[in-house]
């Protein structure tokens, strides 16, 4: 059968979709799994392993509508999306949690952040941007940090200041 | 009566201390300039503010909150108007008539006509709330364990189900968030559930990360994913700033109805205010003089949904305050602002702590009466935050979600949830999965959860108990009809599609 049906332009199965259902069922059985080495202590009533399970059988059954719904192309029309604005974010992100991670400091991390976002949104001008990023991320430390009280994670960079 | 008037009165003084007036002044500014970025709502606005107010106290972080949420309101209407990217769907009517007046160069009008219909609305929806709390506080008093889960079952299935565009959408995105509600330790044995061996993970997961992962990070990854589809385009604001006779002769009724459409569903424990802003949106349109007007700009088409959106705002704290019960995202990380400092809002909170609940409900009004004066002639200034360049202004938007985080765990395991929330959130924008229902999920579960066992360890284990208490049974039937509904009502519409 092809899609070239105009009574229905929508009825394809939409690979997406299942990749969800799968997911779902997935999830339900991670929930059943982590359950089973919980032990019953109460004596009436509910033990902590009752609500994982009415969770994941929850879970199961959207599995299955979101299945049936993907299988009849049920699902809403999406437009093309660029994966590379969303991979350089996520380069981003990566890199805050490692220089965090690393004890490289608040500064450094946000400015990374910052100047791939940025070029995510389409700036080219990097050297430009990590300067602005540089700035802005020293005064929301000294802002938060010494106004506020909150406590940042400092680096070489908050040593300085 | 008299007793709400003297609790009133008790909650003005404690609002207009000095302190606590600067307090609600820093909210409601840093609420309308964070709300009025676009693609931010009410909901991000809170969550992005919440570790600003880490260091306060609860009374005056509370005051501040208070700000904060009718700011992050008035802001979003701001950016819907002028540049027709409303950041929740409540301001989607507004956008609909509002961006058209800009274009036409009424952009001045229909700000002032949307800032004071807000602010009526507001005020008007104020009051009710400080008549109808203490009323369904006393109510809720005889609640018993399984009388909250039963509620909290209604408010489950009316959020994600019955008013969403597909009811199971909606329950997957609530069951995300039920099994995000799972994760840690188990108050009632001590076991852990989900942590998988990370001692993070034990403490359960944060809300505001949850939160701000979703909402921040996923829409930024949302909007950058489809940059080269949109051209957003700044009106800017010409002509008189001020309102024509003709202008407030037209608006004042949609005021007034709007309000009464957005109050009392807001109210309801169903949540969401596209539905009043909806019905107060056709309303106007069907009881105009000017029908011709409508869809090219018509004055009323602001006026109205955007007083109903400002009185069901109002209206959800009723839930919220009352019962502990939020149902929106904005509502839900209110209820966060209150649990950071261990309180739990309900008939308990208004008779242990009378000064934080009245205080909170008198800010309103003071917030209320801030915006108005400081928003028409700072205009100027919201519009020029809105000019930020793109690139800058979300990565701006993300080093500020990312900062809240890192002050409250600075941990690579929170951080990486946060990334991987952020994920989440991109791919349920991208496949129109809603995104509310995870954040009540998380925040309604635990505690629906162990009033159910409560419920059960009072009555033996015998789950009849669910069926004989009134209330109870009576809001399992709300429930199972509310959930059940959608679907049938499906039904018939394919139906009738077939009948014809």
């Amino acid at each position: 059968m092809t899609s070239r049906d105009p009574a229905q332009p929508q009825r394809r199965v939409d690979r997406a979709g299942i990749v969800i259902a799968a997911l779902l069922a997935g999830l339900a059985a991670v929930l059943v799994w982590d359950a089973r080495g919980l032990q019953s202590t109460s004596m009436y009533g509910m033990g902590p392993e009752a609500m994982p399970v009415v969770v994941a059988t929850g879970l199961a059954l959207l599995a299955i509508g979101n299945f049936i719904d993907a299988l009849r192309g049920n699902l809403p029309a999406r437009e093309s999306a660029d994966p590379l604005p969303v991979l350089l974010i996520l380069i981003g992100l990566a890199l805050l949690i490692a220089i965090i991670g690393f004890g490289g400091g608040f500064i450094l991390a946000t400015a990374a952040l910052f100047v791939t976002t940025s070029a995510a949104f389409g700036r080219r001008a990097i050297v430009v941007d990590s300067i602005i990023a540089l700035v802005m991320s020293s005064l929301i430390y000294l802002a938060f940090d010494r106004l506020l009280t909150l406590s940042l994670p400092a680096g070489p960079l908050e040593r300085l200041l | 009566m008299m007793d709400t008037f003297a609790a009133l009165a008790h909650g003005m003084a404690v609002a207009v201390q000095p302190m606590n007036l600067l307090y609600a002044l820093i909210g409601v500014f840093l609420g309308t300039a964070v709300g009025v970025l676009p693609g931010i709502g009410p909901a991000l606005t809170v969550a992005l503010l919440l570790p600003v107010t880490y260091k306060l106290d609860p009374g005056g972080s509370l005051i501040m909150f208070a700000g904060i949420y009718y700011g992050g309101m008035y802001g979003g209407s701001t950016t819907a108007i002028l540049i027709n990217t409303p950041g929740e769907s409540a301001s989607m009517a507004t956008a609909l008539e509002g961006n058209k007046m800009a274009k036409a160069g009424r952009g001045g009008p229909a700000l002032a006509t949307s800032a004071i219909g807000s602010f009526v609305a507001g005020t008007i929806a104020t009051i009710g709330l400080a008549f109808l709390a203490p009323w369904l506080v006393d109510f809720a008093v005889r609640f018993g364990p399984e009388d909250y889960f039963a509620l909290m079952c209604v408010a489950f299935v009316t959020v994600s189900a019955t008013f969403g565009d597909s009811p199971i959408r909606g329950l997957t995105s609530l069951f995300i968030g039920l099994t995000l509600g799972l994760v840690g330790i188990d108050k009632l044995t001590g076991q852990a559930r989900l942590a998988f061996g990370v001692p993070e993970l034990l403490d359960g997961v944060e809300v505001t990360t949850l939160a701000v992962g979703l909402f921040a990070v996923g829409e930024a990854l949302y909007v950058a994913s489809r940059r080269h589809h949109t051209e957003e385009k700044l009106e800017p604001v010409r002509g008189s700033l001020w309102m024509t006779k003709e202008d407030w002769k037209r608006s004042w009724k949609p005021w007034l109805r709007g309000t009464m459409f957005g109050f009392p569903i807001g109210a309801l424990p169903a949540g969401g205010a596209e539905i009043p802003t909806f019905l107060s949106y056709s309303t106007e349109k069907r009881l105009t003089k000017h029908p011709e007007e409508f869809g090219k700009g018509a004055i009323e088409g602001v006026a109205g949904p955007e007083a109903a959106n400002n009185a069901s705002a109002a209206g959800t704290l009723v839930p919220l305050l009352t019962l502990g019960l939020p149902t929106s995202a904005t509502a839900a990380m209110m209820l966060a602002g209150f649990q950071q400092y261990g309180l739990n809002p309900g008939p308990l909170l208004f008779a242990e702590r009378p000064d934080l609940v009245w205080g909170l409900i008198a800010s309103l009004f003071i917030a209320n009466c801030m915006l108005l004066v400081l928003n028409l002639p700072l205009v100027g200034l919201w519009v020029r935050l809105l000019a930020i360049p793109q690139p800058w202004l979300y990565a701006g938007i993300l080093v500020f979600a990312t900062m809240g985080t890192i002050a409250a765990k600075p941990s690579v395991v929170e951080l990486s949830m946060l990334a991987g929330f952020g994920v989440l959130g991109f791919l349920m924008r991208r496949f129109d999965f809603p995104i509310a229902p995870v954040v009540v999920g998380l925040i309604l579960g635990p505690i629906a959860e162990s009033q159910l066992r409560r419920a059960l360890a009072i009555s033996l284990g015998d789950p009849v108990t669910l069926l004989q208490s009134p209330i109870s049974a009576t809001l399992l039937g709300i429930a199972l009809v509310a959930l059940l509904a959608p679907f049938v009502l499906k039904g018939l519409g394919r139906f009738k599609a077939n009948e014809d």
